[in-house]
């Protein structure tokens, strides 16, 4: 018993390294018994979960580095376009106020490209109308009987009418789901054609029909009729252009993120960059793990101390020959006897060591947990059938048991962050209303989820920022590519386009797959 | 002196043997149109699917009538056997109200011709 204290104790000093500490020094493996680790082996029953503090002082830090080598980088990048400018501009108001949606500019746009769809829509919809009534309005005396032809049409003009309406309700009432820098280009041709075809209607109405007071009623309906017709026919294109075109998959994109080098593959249609950008987010927050700056320390932590490592002194005199001393220093660096790599190998192997035993102590006693639950829920049925025991105070009940061993494996892999107990509590309420197992409560703690399982405060990625060297509104092309950047990371988007794939045929016999097997037998007479 | 092959038609008349229950020839058959030619030792054409005397039991009724061992069968009773399967063949050959079975055999034979040398 005493040995294993011993032995985590030994251990618990490793544990010290977390985001807590800027200085994450490590002198060799020190052997000093930590105070919090004797205090935990002594009181085992009595068990305090301190809600890890929130940790914006490294994470300001370290954002704050980054920002600086981000401006560098936008004004050294050649052509730049006008998006990225505005993005990086975005940036600083967001480092002050935390609130995009106080930023007027971009509302605006936005309401103003609404307004201008709502109003020439329905502008559309209520000409034909329009084109039916007037006639009958200012000139009915003068008009002609409405035959059984022209009633018939009326009812061609209303039904269609009504397609109409539900098409463009389908097709274009949608809630806006992101917001993109510049204007959808197909979107705009379209409103642009409507608007030119629509005019051009009225203008041909208001010169042959109003001036000259045309008598010929059916013909003005078969007129309404045509401006119909040929209104669903742009409907179908606006079908084509924004919704089909883009589904059959032509390039295929790789996505990584800058900082842990997780990557994925995507295919996409084709698609301005911009969109293919707003389908590369939505897929993030899906596919890739939340990002967790605990788990660079340990890298950057090895960096410094390869930077640190050499001091270059100048003997000659005072003279400023900064290539000479980088030269110099990379020289020293190459020839020196660098024994970090030992270290790291040690350093990894005793990790994975530590992380899975602290794993099988987590399974072990979850499911001691778990089936002390099923215990006294059959107590419960027995004492009084039909009476189920409230799921959050069998989480309250259970949770002291389990709470230091999960709370050492989420300090050892680094996840603390992520989870309050609160949070806890609420999802072992939520695994033991819908009967699930030790092992399916686990799976959220045991190895880091994407981005959308964790709070929003959690998340380090609300605000995106595209760069790209070619407009955004352009289509992806084979070869190019973009970053989406947030505050803390950044995706570096890579386009590839699908081979050309050159498929023959080849025929075979169906003859050639029948064997005949002959046998050579004997048979005595 | 060179050697010269040909082959010699033989008609064998052989007296079937009671034994118990069956009346037995004395020889083993191989071949048949669905048989595999090609695995024939007897034959010279290994597309040939004829019928081949591949065994004759020592002291039988076939050896005592002077069927030989690689005897290609012909003709079974007046019965073609150059195109039948193996089975029909047996079939052909194990009738139980025949007791004499008259067959038509090609057999190989290698003759040693010596040529006349003048010189002696």
């Amino acid at each position: 018993m005493s040995a294993a204290m011993d032995t985590e104790s030994t251990y618990s000093g490793y544990s010290h390294y977390s985001g807590h500490s800027k200085k994450a020094h490590r002198q060799g493996r020190d052997r000093h018994k930590s105070p919090r680790s004797k205090d935990g082996s002594r009181s085992e029953k009595s068990v305090t979960i301190q809600t890890p503090p929130a940790e914006p002082l490294l994470g300001n830090d370290a954002s704050r580095a980054e920002e600086g080598q981000d401006d560098n980088w936008g004004e050294t990048t050649t052509a730049i376009t006008g998006t990225s400018e505005h993005s990086i501009s975005q940036e600083d108001i967001a480092r002050i106020s935390k609130d995009l949606e106080d930023s007027v500019g971009l509302d605006c746009k936005r309401y103003l490209g609404l307004t201008v769809a709502a109003v020439l829509g329905l502008l559309v919809f209520l000409t034909p109308i329009a084109f039916i009534l007037l006639p009958q309005i200012l000139w009915r005396d003068d008009l002609e009987p409405c035959g059984t032809v022209c009633e018939g049409l009326f009812i061609s003009v209303a039904f269609k009418l009504l397609i109409l309406l539900i098409g463009t309700w389908a097709l274009f009432f949608r809630q806006p789901k992101a917001d993109l820098p510049r204007v959808f280009v197909f979107r705009a041709l379209l409103l642009v054609l409507i608007f030119l075809f629509v005019f051009s209607y009225w203008l041909f109405y208001g010169v042959r029909i109003l001036d000259s007071k045309d008598t010929n009623y059916q013909g003005i309906v078969q007129y309404a009729v045509s401006l119909v017709d040929a209104l669903l026919f742009i409907h179908y294109l606006a079908i084509v252009l924004l919704e089909l075109r883009q589904l059959q998959p032509t390039f295929t994109v790789k996505v990584v993120r800058s900082t842990d080098g997780e990557s994925r593959y995507y295919s996409l249609g084709h698609l301005s960059i911009q969109r293919a950008a707003l389908v590369v987010l939505e897929n993030y927050y899906r596919d890739f793990t939340v990002y967790n700056p605990a788990l660079l320390t340990a890298s950057k932590s090895r960096a410094a101390k390869h930077m640190a490592g050499l001091k270059v002194y100048n003997v000659d005199g005072p003279g400023n020959n900064a290539s000479g001393q980088s030269r110099a220093m990379i020289a020293a660096a190459a020839r020196r006897r660098d024994s970090s790599h030992n270290e790291l190998y040690y350093e990894e192997a005793d990790h994975e060591r530590r992380v899975r035993k602290r794993r099988a102590r987590l399974v072990v006693a979850v499911e001691e947990a778990f089936t002390h639950i099923k215990r006294l829920q059959a107590e419960e049925q027995q004492k009084a059938p039909g009476e189920m025991m409230d799921p959050r105070e069998a989480a309250q009940a259970i949770f002291p048991s389990m709470a230091r061993a999960l709370q050492k494996y989420l300090r050892t892999t680094r996840q603390q962050q992520y989870h309050s107990m609160e949070s806890i509590l609420q999802h072992l309420a939520f695994c033991i209303t819908n009967n699930m197992t030790p092992k399916a409560f686990l799976e959220r703690y045991l190895n880091p989820g994407p981005t959308l399982q964790y709070d929003r405060d959690r998340w380090f990625s609300k605000q995106w920022t595209l760069v790209s060297e070619e407009a955004v509104t352009s289509g992806l092309q084979d070869g190019v590519v973009f970053v989406l950047k947030c505050l803390d990371f950044s995706l570096v988007v890579n386009v590839k386009k699908i081979p050309f794939i050159k498929l023959s045929e080849e025929f075979i016999d169906p003859k050639s797959h029948k064997f005949v097997l002959r046998l050579q037998s004997e048979t005595s007479v | 002196s060179y050697l010269i092959s040909f082959s010699f038609q033989q008609r064998i008349e052989i007296h079937k043997l009671r034994q118990g229950d069956n009346l037995i020839l004395g020889f083993s058959i191989g071949g048949g149109i669905d048989q595999d030619p090609t695995q024939n030792p007897f034959s010279e054409d290994k597309t040939d699917k004829g019928i081949y005397v591949t065994r004759v039991t020592v002291g039988g009724p076939a050896e005592v009538a002077g069927l030989q061992v690689g005897d290609k069968i012909m003709q079974v009773n007046g019965w073609d056997m150059t195109m039948v399967t193996h089975d029909q063949a047996r079939k052909r050959l194990t009738k139980r109200n025949e007791e004499v079975v008259r067959l038509l055999v090609t057999r190989q034979s290698l003759q040693k011709a010596v040529q006349q040398s003048m010189m002696s």
